[in-house]
């Protein structure tokens, strides 16, 4: 108990109680909403906490599946989906918790989770009831590599991302002479921040790149300035930034406050580099960055149609829009296919699974060890206010601005 | 080895940030220091008060070092409200209550304001958030340096609030003796509601200051809110020289740290001082013992 002095509290009180406090206040109720009846499908997303923002795009997206195929009459065979909506609350231990509920709410399968740390820890949890998990976002390779038969991802892992991403930089740099030859990388350091800080380490040496240096930052960080003043020392022919949507903004905005001028910003997984919202409230800080990142497929109507109706709403469509609508739409395309709820039958229908109606430009799904092999990222910059595609050529709308014009 | 000039913008840089740092300590510090509570709603405060500065700017089209004037009010009639009609009458005269009605504060205004707002992460786009001024080739952000000359005023002021006013000089009495200061017939409820609608004001500032270079969701005061506990326990527990000082010092340390030792390792550099601190001097650098 707690010595009053005075009638006040003493230091060890003080920090005693802001421990507890503290960590209380972590323990926000989460939201589940369990229904009776019908297919259940679990909607993992961090809604609360640091990733919230993106956690409400991903339930944005997956409801936005569910009520489409809902209207049509749902689940060929099984009914309508009811949602199981959980709050992974931006941790990995949020999102296990979850897990746990919709277990026990009789979920056929779960999807989403978001960040790469989320992804991995409500996975195997899920794998211990063999309830299958469709991987929404999380691009950290070791999610899929554990050996779960219960895990699926629809999208790139950030293997395929970071050969994507060089790949295209060569091509990039080849046109215009080498002339970037120096790069820093900014990155965030969870899993999904180092493991792509890591990989590009490793090989953009091997491409000719020299890496001056890897700027590591935790998720919030309140200031850029120190990052950018390293930038700005060492002069780096490039700036990679791999980090969530807040400190990305942050970070340009500083660029462009103390006039560091790249010859480019050459986003991996930039979290606002092709986010319409970033573009449309700081368009002179995004002019001209490129990115590589999950995108959707620009020739396919029915994208197009989601866009504008997500637009129309007043919303950003964002990546994790789209992800978590092809996934839940790949998720009832398993489940109509088993006609069953079962989890072995669900896993079994995943692992074969040939979805070709998603919006992604990825062509019909096939998994091996429960990646898609098909997943792949697009390119894209920020030309004059808009996000257009430059690689791959094939539904290129623009052809690259590189290097940034003085 | 970064330049002799990389460094010492740094250490501005630093001292800028510090200063922001040290306006939300105070804060904190002041109501620690006559209420003797911890207010776990600090953070939540500053986030609803960046919410009202954001709202300001779009609906109003105020700018944020204009809206200050109404802002800091605004916060001071909601802080004496919380502490007159909750947490006050919530608490029933116990400590350990009161943690818990702020904390219960926090978590309500927090989820208030995601139900109403949404996760969505919000900016502002105005010309101090993106100019500089030139000194001797270090930038410096306008928006930091009017922050830092704004907490220095605002020290100034509040530090003359305390000296110079009879209402001061009860907040000083109820501090060291609140049951003496009863006895000289000073409203003891009305007193603590003054101390935490200032500490709620100086978010209401704060939140001003930050805005035009930071961003604004529910979570967002969370952010500077474990670094605000750092400072007023660094600083000494009630210390108004103390929040101040220990705020710069963090904001240099973290600051020089990020620069040395990367970001991710640079946050240790605050906490190992502050554990240096609690070793060598357990009552903080301006701390009396209790």
């Amino acid at each position: 108990m707690p010595n009053h002095h005075n009638g006040g509290w003493s230091r060890r009180d003080f920090l005693r109680t802001s421990a507890v406090g503290m960590l209380g206040a972590l323990a926000a109720p989460s939201v589940l909403r369990a229904q009776a009846a019908g297919v259940k499908l679990g909607i993992l997303q961090p809604v609360t906490g640091a990733l919230s923002y993106s956690g409400q795009q991903g339930r944005l997206g997956a409801q936005l599946a569910i009520d489409e195929l809902n209207a049509a009459g749902g689940v060929r065979g099984l009914g309508k989906i009811e949602i199981v909506f959980g709050d992974a609350q931006s941790t990995p231990e949020g999102g296990t918790a979850e897990v746990e509920k919709m277990n026990a709410a009789g979920v056929a399968a779960i999807v989403g989770g978001y960040s790469s740390s989320i992804c991995l820890a409500a996975s195997q949890a899920a794998a211990r009831y063999d309830l299958p998990y469709l991987v929404d976002v999380g691009v950290a390779d070791n999610i899929v590599t554990r050996g779960l038969k219960n895990t699926f991802r629809f999208g790139p892992g950030f293997g395929v991302i970071a050969k994507t991403a060089i790949e295209n930089l060569i091509t990039l740099n080849d046109q215009v002479g080498k002339l970037a030859k120096t790069v820093m990388i900014v990155n965030e350091d969870s899993l999904f921040g180092s493991g792509l800080a890591k990989l590009l380490n490793d090989q953009l040496p091997q491409k000719g790149f020299q890496v001056l240096e890897t700027i590591a930052h935790p998720t919030p960080t309140r200031d850029f300035n120190n990052v950018v003043l390293k930038i700005k020392s060492q002069n780096p022919d490039l700036v990679v930034p791999a980090n969530y949507y807040n400190e990305y903004v942050l970070l340009a905005r500083t660029m462009q406050q103390q006039k560091v001028r790249p010859k480019g910003i050459y986003s991996v997984l930039g979290g606002a580099a092709s986010s319409y919202k970033f573009v449309k409230e700081f368009p002179e800080a995004a002019q001209y960055v490129m990115d590589c990142n999950h995108w959707f497929d620009p020739r396919n109507q029915k994208a197009m149609a989601l866009k504008k109706k997500i637009e129309d709403a007043g919303q950003f469509f964002t990546y994790e829009v789209y992800l978590n609508y092809s996934s839940v739409m790949l998720a009832a395309d398993a489940l109509a296919r088993t006609g069953s709820v079962e989890h072995d039958k669900v896993i079994t229908a995943l692992g074969s699974s040939t979805f070709a109606d998603h919006i992604m430009p990825y062509g019909p799904t096939k998994f091996v060890n429960g990646q898609n092999q098909g997943a792949a990222p697009v390119n894209t910059q920020v030309l004059s206010g808009d996000i257009q595609v430059i690689f791959p050529v094939t539904f290129a709308s623009a052809k690259p601005v590189f290097p940034i014009p003085a | 080895m970064f330049s002799p000039a990389i460094l010492i913008q740094a250490v501005i840089n630093g001292v800028l940030m510090g200063a922001v740092y040290a306006l939300i300590a105070l804060g904190l510090t002041l109501i620690y220091g006559v209420l003797h509570i911890i207010n776990f709603a600090h953070g939540a405060l500053l986030t609803m008060a960046l919410f009202a500065v954001y709202f300001a700017y779009k609906v109003l089209g105020l700018d944020p070092y204009v809206a200050m004037l109404a802002i800091a009010p605004l916060f001071f009639a909601v802080g004496y409200g919380l502490q007159r009609f909750v947490i006050g009458p919530a608490a029933h005269g116990d400590d350990r209550s009161v943690m818990l009605v702020t904390l219960g504060l926090a978590i309500v205004i927090e989820n208030l304001l995601l139900y109403a707002f949404h996760a969505d992460t919000r900016t502002i786009d105005v010309p101090a958030g993106f100019n500089v001024i030139d000194v001797d080739g270090a930038l410096l952000g306008v928006s930091r340096v009017i922050g830092f000359a704004a907490v220095m005023l605002l020290t100034l002021l509040l530090w003359a609030l305390m000296k110079r006013t009879d209402t001061g000089k009860a907040i000083r009495a109820v501090a060291r003796e609140k049951l003496g200061a009863e006895l000289s017939g000073i409203d003891v409820a009305h007193i603590y509601a003054v101390t935490f609608g200032l500490g709620t004001a100086c978010l209401g500032i704060a939140a001003c200051l930050l805005i035009p270079t930071f961003y604004v969701n529910p979570t967002v005061g969370q952010s500077f809110i474990l670094v605000a506990f750092t400072i007023v326990v660094l600083g000494g527990m009630g210390s108004v020289t103390g929040a101040l000082l220990g705020g710069l010092f963090v904001g240099v340390i973290e600051s020089l740290g990020g620069l040395f030792f990367g970001e991710t390792l640079g946050q240790l550099g605050i906490f190992l001082v502050f554990i240096l601190v609690l070793l060598v001097r357990p009552t903080g650098l301006f701390g009396e013992r209790a």
